[in-house]
């Protein structure tokens, strides 16, 4: 399988199952996927009236050479290998802490209703999250590297319990063979100099939420009282990012349907000195007036490019305006292995999160979820159905997935959006999956651009 | 090659990997093993 597009002025063709990526020019691009299907004769016969002869010979020559070196038309050899992932025992690698479902934002789209998780307020306790250390060690096998993130609701309203639990498992890693990576998510309401002094000395990363433009955040991640949160956020979240050296933290933000010029709120970002940046589309039913429709597609795709376009520039000239834009990276030498693209993020199995109350989940999207609920930190896994569901929510158990080229830079989709917008974690959400595919088109139109132009 | 120029070789199949020691996400992650 190949895939081919056109963007920015570069022509590229991708080798699905090699991972090999080519910059071509027309001729190429004109008759690559004419090649298995029609015979030499039948290609020099049908683009005789644009091309020479020789020209066509010497393309078709080349795509022999290329079909040789396995690094076109390269066939499906992946499919039996996620039954040697699938017969692993399953070990636990990271866990999501829902240290507070309380929020101080009332943000329209969230998808946790104002931090409760279709539940009630609730703070987790220090017992709690010292049994979710030790959980998370007695279940990670040999696994050396493990991950706990501070999550919400707004885990600021709860500091004193992430301190706790981080002090304990510096402890509890030293004892086991672990090491703990800590990463903590927040809106920045709470955000102080101490705070922020303890997040740069303990927190490998930090997510801080911002929508972009004052009046789209404003309009989006407003107070309980109805006040915006804009004025109050971006100075502290300006002063976190320089302490961090500008690395180790995204500022992250969602556009809806309101903002589908939403470039201007990533370079709005950028203008405000920040150089981790990413701007994410809603996840949303249609019955909501901001949710991301099919025939806003086109719009995206094109708002996508043009910022593709802008962050070449700015990555070409270098300096202050250069920043890095979190889903236009794309590791085309030295990216995760096979049975990382086809297995993706492990919900459900590698990956899991807890409630305050210390039940488990397959990740923070399905908290609340009762048919969801897999067990307790007390108790362990109690689900191993589901957990199996999960294990086996691969690239090769979809469907669309077995026919999209992307599969291997997507890993299969959200499960959690899946089975939002889709009813099933098998069934992938279909905007999702066209928005995904366009932002992987302008990643590799970056660095194809680039190679091209160093040649 | 005259009318191709290819950006990186075939690298899935040398990875055929599942250590899991790597970061939770998968397009930009690195393989640090």
């Amino acid at each position: 399988m190949i895939h081919k597009f056109s963007m920015n002025g570069v022509n590229i063709v991708m080798d699905v199952f090699s991972g090999a990526v080519h910059v071509v020019d027309e001729v190429m691009y004109d008759i690559v996927d004419k090649f298995e299907e029609c015979g030499e004769e039948q290609i020099i016969a049908d683009f005789s009236s644009k091309y020479s002869e020789e020209q066509l010979k010497e393309a078709i020559s080349e795509i022999k050479e290329l079909v040789k070196e396995e690094m076109l038309f390269t066939k499906d050899e992946y499919e039996n290998v996620f039954a040697n992932i699938e017969a692993r025992n399953p070990v636990v690698k990271a866990l999501c802490l829902h240290i507070a479902h309380d929020c101080n934002l009332k943000c329209i789209y969230c998808f946790a209703e104002e931090g409760e998780y279709h539940g009630h307020r609730s703070l987790m306790s220090t017992e709690v999250g010292k049994a979710a250390i030790d959980f998370i060690i007695k279940n990670s096998g040999s696994r050396h590297n493990l991950e706990v993130d501070f999550f919400g609701g707004e885990p600021l309203m709860n500091f004193g319990v992430v301190k706790d639990i981080v002090e304990y498992g510096r402890e509890q890693e030293k004892l086991h063979n672990k090491n703990f990576r800590f990463t903590i998510t927040t809106n920045g309401i709470l955000l102080n100099d101490e705070i922020q002094d303890y997040i740069n000395k303990n927190m490998q990363n930090v997510v801080v939420s911002l929508d972009g433009r004052k009046e789209v955040n404003d309009r989006m991640r407003p107070r309980a009282g109805g006040q915006g949160s804009y004025d109050e956020i971006v100075p502290k979240f300006q002063k976190l990012a320089d302490s961090r050296n500008q690395t180790d933290y995204y500022i992250r933000g969602t556009f809806t349907r309101n903002n589908l010029d939403f470039m201007q709120d990533v370079l709005h970002m950028a203008d405000l000195g920040f150089k981790q940046i990413s701007v994410e589309p809603v996840v949303g039913t249609e019955d909501n007036q901001y949710a991301i429709r099919e025939e806003d597609l086109p719009t995206i795709f094109a708002e996508y490019e043009k910022l593709a376009a802008e962050i070449y520039n700015r990555h070409k000239e270098g300096g202050e305006k250069d920043f890095n834009f979190f889903h236009f990276n794309v590791d085309l030498t030295g990216g995760p292995c096979v049975a990382k693209r086809l297995s993706g993020c492990g919900a459900g199995t590698e990956y899991l999160a807890v409630t305050p109350e210390g039940e488990l989940y397959p990740c923070h999207q399905f908290v609340g979820l009762e048919e969801f609920k897999m067990g307790t930190v007390f108790e362990g896994v109690k689900t191993p159905e589901l957990r199996s569901k999960f294990s086996n929510c691969n690239v090769y158990a979809k469907e669309e997935c077995k026919k999209c080229w992307a599969r291997f830079y997507c890993s299969g989709g959200c499960a959690a959006n899946a089975h939002q917008l889709g009813g099933d974690i098998l069934n992938p959400y279909e905007i999702g999956c066209e928005l995904q595919r366009k932002r992987i088109e302008c990643a590799i139109m970056i660095k194809a651009k680039a190679f091209e132009e160093a040649e | 090659m005259k009318h191709v120029k290819t950006l990186n070789t075939a690298m899935l199949k040398n990875t055929v990997g599942g250590c899991g020691e790597c970061q939770t996400s998968v397009a930009n992650q690195s393989c640090e093993n």
